[in-house]
């Protein structure tokens, strides 16, 4: 099949790479306007606390403030939800209270020194299991416990489940969900091998190196947002529920993102502000993020702390699995990591039956969200260390351990044990197996070299990679040129121009005549995939594909009108229709030319009615230049579409610092068919490297007693540098289509960070013999600690530590 | 608050955070303030009375620049917002990430931790003074574009900027020399190994 393709799966220069290297790309922060003022907000000290009063009445008078903007001016969301300010109640240290407009920045911060707050200090927590203890503090007035369809409520367990588990073990207090499917009863009694342990997943921050500054302005009555965002027209609707407009009001400019990670996919809200005090002052307004704002408002990926209790028959197979999770939440209920944790461990090792309860806790600590493999990738963290623990006890090799225990294509996923559209990570790790030269670098497992062990370590990593019932959107103007209108955004995957390549493909289209209209609500964008959740390269492929069959139909069509006969004496080749029979074509240009003149459903003045209201309205600026393929992806999909990798990392611990060197990683994907190989491997190395940081490196850290953040930069974060990583990644692909896929296509951003972490996870167990920490990031202390026979600086299930 | 802590400054914000929520805490009721830093107000004071801004020439790209500078402003700031020069990134503002990196006399610089007067007399060299005055774009970025270096792309003119100074000063270093001569420089995409195969690209071309 790739034989048969001229641009899917082959290697390409990336339309805006030049842009990016010579700093001409624009991001937020880099437009002016005539008048612009800058503004700041007022953000809490305290880690919760009622907001009795605010004095403006000095800041307002000072020199050069033109405006202030508070909770009152801007739309309310129903608590807990996640407003645009702090209103009564602040929960966080870093939470915006109001925002200043001044004709200089500095003028806004003096004005912002001269507020007077009036709080009323309450108490706040940083640890979950103290929130849960009988009597602990709430994060919230109204509770300690809320997600996503669990709502707002107090949950405190009883001090005989804090007293059974004692000091070092999870105490499993009553959940606030949990399911079941299979008997685990039944499963531990099948088990030869029984793996039981408590564990801490850390939380960090997502550090995105642009802060999300906004900049915004008002004309004719629509807003002008220029912002940070790693979707595009998917986060319209949200975006302008946070200014208080229709979906059309807003003109929403974001042809870059400087990094995203999962907080910025649907929008947030502190980019309603530009647009708030904008509309307030009349003036065009630059909101700058500072790094110690961004910390605040920059989202983070919960932390857990947990239990998991595993049955291995005597050949490797998981019989039973019971997963216990307390998610460290935040104050808002934004951030569904541990159904998704659940799900991952359903998915990634099929145990044959399965219990998983949580109760996710709300904190004091800044809100938290999806960070790449959201729950996926602290399960594996987890979990991949002791399958090698069950693999020793049990006697059999690693690698045998996971591959009969992985999903194959007739897998079944979750609470619902629901189907699979495909799944070779068996294939992908017996090849593995030979990529990393196993059986010859395992020998070198745990090997002594003066101050130097080493670790040989293997991780998997999952998340779901696929998705559909996006529109399509395609253009052949009177110059015959192809134009692909994408609404995906530009996180910097480089997805967005990978899948824009898929229509011309279908079409026989030269590359060098297409056109990308994207970045900008005013080129007619469709409603396309959100860039998140892995799933831009699949989605977003058959999106394409869909409109492009359309624009196949319609050209089809356009030639039997012209030239006669049905629609099916026509093919495509080379920019013509040309009929079967040889002989009689048109261009794609003298059918765009007719298309124009023949208007109706070929110019795009009608449109199907399932499409989005967004692509609608995006079609009717468009509608009359051209002929025009707009069709919704209807192609039938049963089941998740799972993103699926495994790799090998070597590492070297130095036994006097505690130091971890990584001396090697590779990884074999499952991703289907390869639609950009450069692009592959940059998610499969990227996810690597901050999956080094997910394991080791990277974490929060809060004062307990005063809720205050001490990891606030890059610095005291620990964001991986270029010597934390080792020089070079090398990678494979299996290369097995996804048969529910018209072009085969899963992703992979998600999943390699999993398995590029964990396999690091379990490499420092390896190289120490096997010891697990169940606790990332594991940390040169901890492993000092460990080496010299001293206790570890935290207590067992401590969070928020160094 | 103390006055001491009312600057606004990063320092003020951090280091006396506790003692302010202490306060807080004990004294139900007090007002409190908080703000973030500035990026070009990081002095722990205001500036003076009659610190104002005077006119100065600063050679940036080859070019003389006359532009009015105030004695705290930094050189990110006036790159960024008195030159238009937007290509300099600002992303942690406390010369952790290399984000703003630029050149002074050949050597990189963070601009973001660098007073704009500190610059004067000096050859400034930003991400758009790299490419050849024909436009004709360098080696490290043509290199940057072959192994598809940048992701996201914020990192991005910080990370050539880096590249041309190593390698005008390391024509031919070993991969472990670039990545120690790159170090300064993050990159949460994880772009490192692509960006370390175009500096060891660049460093093979003439």
């Amino acid at each position: 099949m790739a034989n048969e393709h001229k641009l899917i799966g082959k290697d390409f220069t990336v339309p805006d790479i030049e842009a990016k290297v010579t700093g001409r790309a624009k991001y937020s922060e880099d437009f002016r306007a005539d008048n612009m003022v800058f503004c700041k907000t007022l953000t809490s000290p305290i880690p919760h606390a009622k907001i009795r009063s605010i004095d403006t009445s000095a800041a307002l008078k000072m020199p050069g403030v033109v405006g202030i903007l508070t909770a009152d001016d801007v739309p309310q969301f129903p608590p807990p939800a996640q407003g645009i300010f702090a209103k009564d109640e602040t929960f966080y240290v870093g939470e915006p209270i109001l925002a200043v407009a001044a004709e200089s920045e500095e003028a806004a911060v003096d004005a912002i020194e001269a507020i007077k707050i009036d709080f009323q200090e309450l108490p706040h927590v940083v640890d979950p299991l103290e929130s849960l203890f009988p009597g602990g503090p709430n994060a919230r007035s109204g509770g300690n416990v809320a997600a996503g369809q669990i709502k707002l409520q107090t949950v405190k367990w009883d001090g005989a489940d804090f007293a059974a588990a004692g000091d070092t073990k999870m105490p499993l207090g009553r959940p606030a969900e949990e399911w079941e499917y299979g008997s685990i009863d039944d499963g531990f009694k099948k088990a030869k091998v029984i793996i039981e342990e408590n564990f801490v997943s850390g939380t960090m921050s997502h550090n995105c190196m642009e802060p999300r500054s906004a900049f915004a302005y008002w004309q004719g009555g629509k807003c002008f947002l220029h912002g940070s965002n790693q979707s595009h027209t998917a986060a319209i609707a949200n975006i302008a529920r946070y200014i208080g407009i229709k979906p059309d009001q807003l003109v929403f400019i974001a042809e870059y993102c400087g990094g995203g990670f999962g907080s910025k996919i649907p929008g947030y809200p502190n980019m309603a502000i530009a647009a708030l005090m904008s509309k307030k002052i009349n003036r065009p307004v630059m909101h700058r993020i500072s790094r110690y704002e961004e910390y605040g408002i920059g989202s983070a990926r919960p932390g857990f702390q947990g239990y998991i209790k595993m049955g291995f028959a005597p050949n490797g197979k998981m019989t039973a699995a019971d997963l216990y999770i307390v998610q460290e939440s935040g104050p808002m209920p934004t951030a569904g990591d541990f159904r998704a944790a659940a799900g991952a461990m359903s998915l990634l090792y099929q145990p044959q039956a399965m219990r998983f309860r949580t109760v996710p806790v709300l904190t004091n600590t800044i809100p938290v969200g999806a960070q790449r493999g959201p729950g996926e990738n602290q399960l594996v963290n987890m979990i991949e260390p002791m399958m090698d623990k069950a693999a020793r006890q049990l006697n059999i090799d690693r690698f045998e351990i996971r591959i009969i225990n992985a999903p194959d294509s007739n897998a079944k996923f979750g609470k619902d044990q629901g189907p699979v559209t495909s799944a070779f990570i068996k294939d992908a790790l017996v090849k593995l197996r030979t990529f990393s030269n196993w059986e010859e670098r395992k020998k070198r497992s745990g090997q002594k070299n003066g101050t130097k062990l080493t670790g040989i370590g293997i991780g998997q990593g999952y998340h779901s990679a696929g998705s559909n019932g996006f529109d399509g959107l395609l253009r052949i103007t009177a110059d015959g040129k192809l134009h692909v209108h994408t609404g995906v955004g530009n996180l910097g995957t480089h997805s967005w121009a990978s899948t824009a390549r898929v229509a011309p493909d279908l079409l026989n289209v030269s590359w060098d005549n297409v056109v990308i209209e994207r970045g900008d609500t005013r080129r007619g964008l469709p409603f396309n995939s959100p860039q998140a959740g892995s799933l831009t390269a699949s989605t977003q492929s058959r999106t394409m594909y869909a409109a492009a069959m359309d624009m196949k139909a319609k050209l089809t069509d356009i030639a039997a009108q012209m030239l006669g006969g049905k629609a099916d004496d026509y093919e495509l080749a080379d920019e013509k229709v040309v009929h079967k029979g040889g002989g009689k074509s048109i261009t794609y240009q003298q059918a765009a030319q007719k298309a124009i003149a023949l208007g109706g459903k070929y110019s795009g003045k009608e449109v199907p009615d399932e499409l989005n209201p967004i692509t609608k309205s995006s079609v009717a600026m468009i509608a009359g230049t051209g002929l025009i393929a707009a069709a919704k992806d209807m192609l039938p999909r049963v089941g998740t579409t799972p993103g699926l990798t495994c790799n090998v990392a070597e590492v070297e611990i130095d036994t006097e610092t505690g130091v971890v060197e990584i001396k090697e990683c590779m990884s074999v994907v499952d991703v289907g068919t390869v639609l950009f190989p450069l692009g592959l491997g940059h998610q499969i190395a990227g996810g690597q490297i901050l999956g080094i940081g997910l394991a080791h490196l990277e974490r929060h850290l809060y004062d307990p007693k005063l809720g205050i953040p001490a990891a606030v930069g890059f610095h005291q974060g620990k964001v991986p540098t270029y010597l934390d990583v080792p020089p070079s990644i090398a990678w494979q692909a299996v290369e097995k289509a996804d048969p529910q896929h018209p072009l085969g296509i899963k992703g992979v951003g998600e999943p390699s960070l999993g398995s590029g972490s964990s396999c690091i996870v379990s490499a420092i167990a390896d190289a120490l013999g096997g010891h697990l920490f169940n606790r990332t990031p594991v940390t040169a202390d901890m492993i000092l600690n460990h080496l010299s026979g001293r206790p570890p600086a935290h207590k067992p299930l401590q969070v928020n530590t160094v | 608050m103390s006055d001491a802590d009312k600057s606004g400054s990063e320092q003020g914000r951090l280091r006396a955070t506790r003692r302010s929520v202490i306060k807080g805490v004990i004294a139900s009721g007090v007002a409190v303030s908080a703000v973030g830093y500035v990026v070009y107000d990081r002095t722990a004071r205001r500036p003076a009375a009659g610190s104002v801004e005077r006119l100065i020439t600063l050679n940036v790209n080859g070019r003389d620049r006359r532009v009015d500078v105030a004695p705290h402003e930094t050189l990110a700031h006036t790159i960024r917002y008195k030159l238009g020069l937007t290509g300099t990134k600002l992303s942690c503002d406390r010369a952790e990430c290399g984000a703003c990196t630029v050149m002074l006399d050949g050597v990189t610089t963070y601009s973001c931790s660098t007073l704009t007067q500190a610059a004067r007399g000096r050859k400034i060299t930003t991400i758009e003074g790299i490419a050849g005055p024909d436009g004709g774009l360098h080696k490290v970025q043509k290199a940057m574009i072959a192994e598809l270096g940048p992701q996201c792309g914020f990192c991005t003119s910080g990370q050539v900027v880096a590249a041309v100074a190593l390698l005008n000063n390391n024509p031919h270093p070993t991969i472990d020399e670039a990545r120690r001569g790159m170090s300064g420089n993050l990159c949460k995409c994880g772009a490192y190994d692509h960006y370390l195969k175009a500096v060891m690209r660049a460093s093979r071309e003439a």
